[in-house]
């Protein structure tokens, strides 16, 4: 194809060769480290490593702490979506800025904050241990909680972003036609914000599954309790290496094939 | 229940302020099986009073009752929310529900209301077969014609069998000829619909062929009220006159003749004394190289202004004293050699003058008044 063709078919002008180097240069800080990785397996005994105690007790808990983290952010979260998209009161600013904090925090520090509220001498942990003799850290329901810290923020803003964007109107339609407030919710509001819905869930699934300086510090690591897969890895790189690359491929495998099976569409409604 | 309240019909007298700069206060009354137009441009506060009457927004003052029933009433904190109230919406853009097929969307009025899934699918396509929908019920809305929308989106709003019929622009977003289409069938459906209805538009074609009555709606007030006829021979305000294509001229009448302020035209009425608002067709004037006598007619010079073709139809807009939009035929325009600049005479015959008194009504002439003075809105 000439130039002249290309110019055309694109109708703003060549590719910008520029443009295309400085893309490829982002492109490879993701892709050398993958490869790096990739060259480290140690393909043969990969089946052995993978079904190690430490292995499969890490993924079995990784797998339920996201998905419970997402869970319980489907539960919580998007109602405070709404209600930050939806209701004006004093100081949703602040409320927001909150909300969205874990986004920036470095995990530690949020774990360290957990530590203080929820510890066995903190806030709420203390009457909450007297109570009823849960003991959040170190547990499994503890990498819960520190996981969701983390993670629930990505489906607030995504679907309070959705809400905001939404043509009211359209919930004004429904009422007219006789639907009561929650079945505006069920049959309008949320079919209408799906693709932002499900986009956000599985962001905030993936940092579930990827979390680690918030769980580590609030959980603790202990194998077959708190010692998620990012754990296993950490614990691996000092001792056992090809244990540390054994676990990292499986991460790197079950997060791409949740990224890609994310649609266009979903993309779209980030 | 005190008063006089119409056993069935909508009543309306409202006020709702938006801001500190806009207010709406409408006043009406639709009896049922009556279709009222409120006709006016955009930012008149249309779709507000659509919202306030659907039960969207409440209202800050007045009363609001559909057949007798108080469906808003600040003064006794009565506020029937819109799912409460029996009104069918036909909204501006349709809002259609994206994600449900046009089945589901015409029939979400019947299965919110508890109606059996049975039942109120049969209803559901009885309506989408007399609206011409049948073999579209699969379709979700993404995937419809303009028309094909507009025409769900009636069906939606009927198959509730509602007491009141609402209208915004339904017809607005539509192509020219897909228009003139769906005109004709939005008429029939409004005449086979009994309860009262409401139409909201800013095209006079629309309000003067649906509306029995038209109340024109400027800046959140109605500066006049009355049938198509009223509006287009006896428009009180410049955008009425404008609408009707028609020149405005206020002034001063005594003993047959009027005061402008510029000129003095003669009129046919001459008991008629005091403010008055001339209404003058542009076809109703003529145009002349030279000065002509005889008969009662009006008679000046002046240049023409400005020259507007409109294919075999010509529209010129004369200056000072008078200035008026004049309408002529190309052909004569030709024989003239009309340009902008050309001095003519212009000829009105005091007959083909509209009078009519300029006096205070429903409480909106203040904005009539203000309205006149400008040649163009």
């Amino acid at each position: 194809m000439s130039p002249r063709s290309a110019r055309r078919r694109s109708g703003v002008g060549r590719l910008p060769s520029l443009l295309i180097v400085l893309g490829c240069l982002g492109l490879a800080l993701f892709v050398v480290p993958l490869a790096g990785l990739l060259g480290r397996v140690p393909w043969s005994d990969l089946p052995e490593l993978l079904t190690s105690d430490v292995v499969t007790d890490a993924l079995r808990l990784s797998l339920i702490a996201s998905v419970s983290a997402t869970a319980i952010s489907l539960v919580v979260g998007v109602p405070l979506a709404w209600l930050l998209a939806r209701v004006e009161f004093w100081g949703r600013s602040l409320v927001r800025g909150i909300v969205t904090l874990p986004l920036v925090l470095p995990p530690v520090v949020g774990g360290a904050a957990l530590l203080f509220a929820l510890g066995r001498r903190g806030l709420v942990g203390e009457p909450i241990g007297e109570l009823t003799g849960l003991l959040l850290p170190f547990s499994t329901w503890g990498v819960i909680v520190a996981t969701t810290f983390v993670a629930m923020p990505f489906l607030v803003i995504t679907v309070e972003g959705a809400l905001r964007n939404m043509d009211l109107r359209f919930e004004g339609a429904a009422a007219t036609l006789g639907a009561k407030r929650w079945t505006v919710m069920r049959r309008v509001t949320m079919p209408m914000i799906a693709p932002s819905l499900v986009a956000g869930l599985v962001l905030t699934w993936a940092r579930a599954f990827g979390e680690f300086g918030a769980t580590v510090t609030f959980a603790g690591n202990l194998q077959g309790r708190t010692q998620t897969l990012p754990l296993a890895v950490f614990v691996a790189l000092e001792s056992e290496r090809d244990t540390a690359v054994a676990i990292s491929l499986l991460m790197v495998v079950v997060s791409l094939v949740v990224l890609i099976a994310l649609k266009d569409r979903w993309w779209k409604a980030l | 229940m005190e008063g006089a309240v119409a056993p069935s019909g909508l009543e309306v007298d409202l006020t709702i302020r938006r801001s500190d700069l806009f207010q709406l206060r409408l006043d009406l009354v639709i009896p049922a099986g009556t279709t009222v137009a409120l006709l006016g441009p955009n930012g008149a506060g249309k779709s507000t009073a659509v919202a306030a009457i659907a039960g969207l927004l409440p209202i800050d003052a007045g009363l609001i009752t559909l057949n007798g029933v108080v469906l808003d009433d600040p003064r006794s904190d009565v506020f029937v929310p819109a799912d409460e109230r029996s009104v069918g919406v036909v909204f501006q853009d349709y809002l259609l529900f994206p994600h449900l097929s046009v089945l589901e969307n015409v029939a979400f009025g019947l299965r919110t209301r508890r109606m059996p899934r049975e039942q109120a699918l049969a209803r559901t396509r009885n309506w989408l077969e007399r609206l011409g929908l049948g073999s579209l019920e699969r379709r979700k809305p993404g995937d419809l014609s303009g028309g094909q929308a507009q025409r769900v989106a009636l069906a939606r709003a009927l198959v509730t069998e509602p007491d009141l019929l609402l209208l915004d622009e339904p017809l607005s977003a539509l192509d020219v000829t897909t228009r003139t289409e769906l005109r004709h069938t939005l008429a029939e459906h409004l005449d086979a619909f009994a309860g009262p209805r409401l139409l909201i538009t800013h095209d006079p074609t629309e309000a003067f062929l649906l509306g029995d009555d038209i109340h024109v709606i400027e800046n959140g007030a109605v500066t006049q009220s009355g049938t198509a006829d009223d509006i287009r021979l006896r428009p009180r305000t410049q955008y009425a006159a404008d609408l009707a294509g028609a020149n405005l001229i206020s002034g001063t009448a005594s003993a047959g003749r009027v005061d402008t302020g510029s000129q003095t035209v003669r009129i046919a009425d001459d008991e008629i004394n005091g403010a008055v608002l001339l209404t003058i067709h542009p076809t109703a004037i003529s145009i002349h190289n030279d000065r002509i006598g005889g008969s009662p007619r009006n008679s000046w010079r002046t240049t023409v202004e400005r020259v507007e073709l409109l294919g075999t139809r010509v529209r010129l807009r004369t200056g000072q004293p008078l200035q008026l939009t004049v309408e002529l035929t190309e052909a004569a325009r030709a024989e003239m050699a009309l340009t902008t600049g050309s001095t003519v005479w212009v000829a009105v015959k005091a007959t083909e003058i509209g009078v009519q008194a300029d006096h205070v009504e429903t409480g909106a002439d203040d904005r009539a008044v203000d309205a006149v003075p400008g040649p163009t809105a």
